[in-house]
């Protein structure tokens, strides 16, 4: 069992300044998931009548990519290719003081303590990360395109991206060019994504610009920090699509 | 085209061109420097060449000039644009578990090389303009009224290292362009879009690259101060 010094994010609202609080924490099972181990705080918290921490979270197993925790100063906290509910407290140590703190990028406003508002992200999907295809009782037999295994493969890999913004939390600059770059190119990669190739790397890209994320200085935080382990190759495809795009459009 | 760069990836594009132009300079730059060391006379030559040939004075002088001004206003434009793109800092931060301290800091060593280029220009440009173009002496030679005086380049080059305060600000300012491309190489073809199969071998040359230059540039300035 551990006995852990939390210094926990609490924020009212979107208007509040916020500031950092120390919370005490003991006889943790490093069994416990890190948000389990949130979970017996909040349970502390309740019963001496206090405001729990508000954080995300709702699948628990890596796929929906909401629990968005800045863990001692690393997105999703020590370890690598893991979402925060995938940290297991053995991953600390007994006496740790545990930093916890929510995403910080000027697109991504914090709504209330851990949690963030990411519809972002959301907004520059709809701005172009789909493809318009008649689903009106003609659609093709998806096994009727050939694709190219290794297109194919890379257009999987790139449609791993679970949209949980810790590309943004982790780059110094708030860019979100992994994120974008992953969603371009899961549709430039196949045949039914060319359609639309050209409005939609134009037409993402200036979603992202207006909310206010940063630009791309390549330091590859993102490409280390991301859950899913989306490579930096989708920035550069990205970038290749969109000079061709604008020579075109 | 419909402005380029009015968007981040135009933005980012334009940078890395003007950086590719400013790594393959600076090459040329060092070839020819590096015969100073091996042969004053075809340094003396090479030199009165560049200085004086209208295509590179009149043609590739101004766009190498506009390139290095328009990089390090990007570079700060940038800087300015990524800072406000995070309103809050965190309270603590690991960025050395992501990143290199090369990339995080392009900033500061641009801005050394910036106070250095600046010095440069006031040891080498400024009096070389000054003399071609103000007091109007083309010949390149040490005494002009004196035909077989000789070429005054290489003497200039080795009075110029004589003071080792100068020696050692050169040298400072090349480590910081080392560090500037320890990053800055690979990452201009990260920006233009090139990641392919090629990176991996990319990567080792750029390494080679980034140390090499800026170590043959300290070579020189140590060779004329000690050899003369
Ligand atoms: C004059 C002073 C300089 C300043 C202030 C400066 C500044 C910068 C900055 C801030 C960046 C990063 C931009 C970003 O966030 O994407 C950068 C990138 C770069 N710089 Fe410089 N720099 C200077 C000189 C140079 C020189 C002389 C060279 C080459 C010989 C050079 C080569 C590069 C390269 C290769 C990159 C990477 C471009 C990319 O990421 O696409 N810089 N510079
Ligand atoms: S690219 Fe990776 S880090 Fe970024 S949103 Fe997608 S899964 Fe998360
Ligand atoms: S809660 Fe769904 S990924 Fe963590």
């Amino acid at each position: 069992m551990m006995n852990l010094t939390l210094k926990i994010w609490r924020q009212k609202n979107a208007s509040d300044k916020g500031k950092m609080m120390d919370y005490a924490l003991s006889d943790v099972s490093p069994d416990m998931s890190f948000l389990e181990m949130l979970d017996v705080l909040n349970q502390e918290l309740i019963e001496k009548g206090e405001e729990p921490v508000a954080f995300d979270h709702d699948c628990r197993e890596g796929i929906c990519g909401t629990c968005s925790l800045y863990i001692n100063g690393r997105a999703h906290g020590p370890e690598t290719k893991i979402t925060a509910c995938q940290l297991h407290m053995r991953s600390f140590n007994d006496g740790d003081t545990i930093y916890i703190e929510p995403w910080r990028a000027k697109a991504f406003p914090v709504v209330k303590d851990l949690i963030v508002d990411r519809s972002a992200f959301d907004r520059i999907q709809q701005a172009g990360g789909f493809i318009s295809v008649n689903t009106s009782g003609n659609t093709q037999d998806a096994n009727a395109i050939p694709i190219e295994k290794e297109h194919a493969d890379k257009a999987f890999d790139a449609a791993t991206c679970i949209g949980c913004g810790a590309c943004v939390a982790s780059c110094k600059n708030s860019s979100a060019m992994l994120f974008v770059g992953a969603k371009v190119s899961q549709f430039a990669l196949l045949p039914q994504g060319q359609v639309e190739a050209t409005d939609r790397v134009l037409n993402m890209v200036k979603q992202m610009d207006e909310e206010g994320f940063g630009n791309c200085t390549n330091t590859g935080a993102c490409e280390v920090e991301c859950p899913k382990g989306i490579s930096l190759e989708n920035i550069a495809r990205m970038n290749q699509e969109y000079l061709k795009a604008s020579l075109k459009g | 085209m419909s402005g380029i760069l009015n968007s981040s990836i135009g933005r980012k594009f334009a940078m890395a061109l003007s950086a590719l132009f400013l790594m393959i300079f600076i090459l040329q730059h060092f070839a020819i420097n590096i015969l100073s060391v091996f042969s004053p006379d075809t340094f003396n030559d090479v030199s009165h060449f560049m200085g004086t040939f209208w295509v590179i004075q009149y043609l590739l002088q101004p766009v190498l000039i506009f390139g290095v001004i328009f990089h390090f206003v990007m570079g700060f434009v940038l800087e300015i644009k990524n800072n406000k793109a995070r309103a809050v800092s965190y309270t603590k931060n690991n960025p050395s578990g992501n990143s290199t301290w090369m990339s995080r800091n392009m900033i500061w060593s641009g801005g050394f090389i910036l106070v250095f280029l600046i010095i440069h220009f006031i040891d080498f440009w400024i009096p070389e303009i000054n003399t071609k173009y103000i007091a109007g002496d083309m010949s390149g030679l040490i005494n002009p009224e004196i035909a077989d005086s000789g070429y005054r380049y290489h003497e200039e080059l080795v009075h110029k290292f004589e003071p080792i305060w100068r020696v050692a600000l050169y040298c400072i300012g090349f480590i910081f362009l080392a560090l500037h491309l320890l990053h800055g190489f690979n990452s201009s073809f990260q920006s233009i879009g090139a990641n392919n199969k090629y990176t991996k071998g990319l990567k080792g040359f750029a390494k080679v690259y980034s140390i090499g230059v800026p170590l043959g540039f300290i070579f020189i300035a140590l060779f004329h101060h000690f050899n003369h």
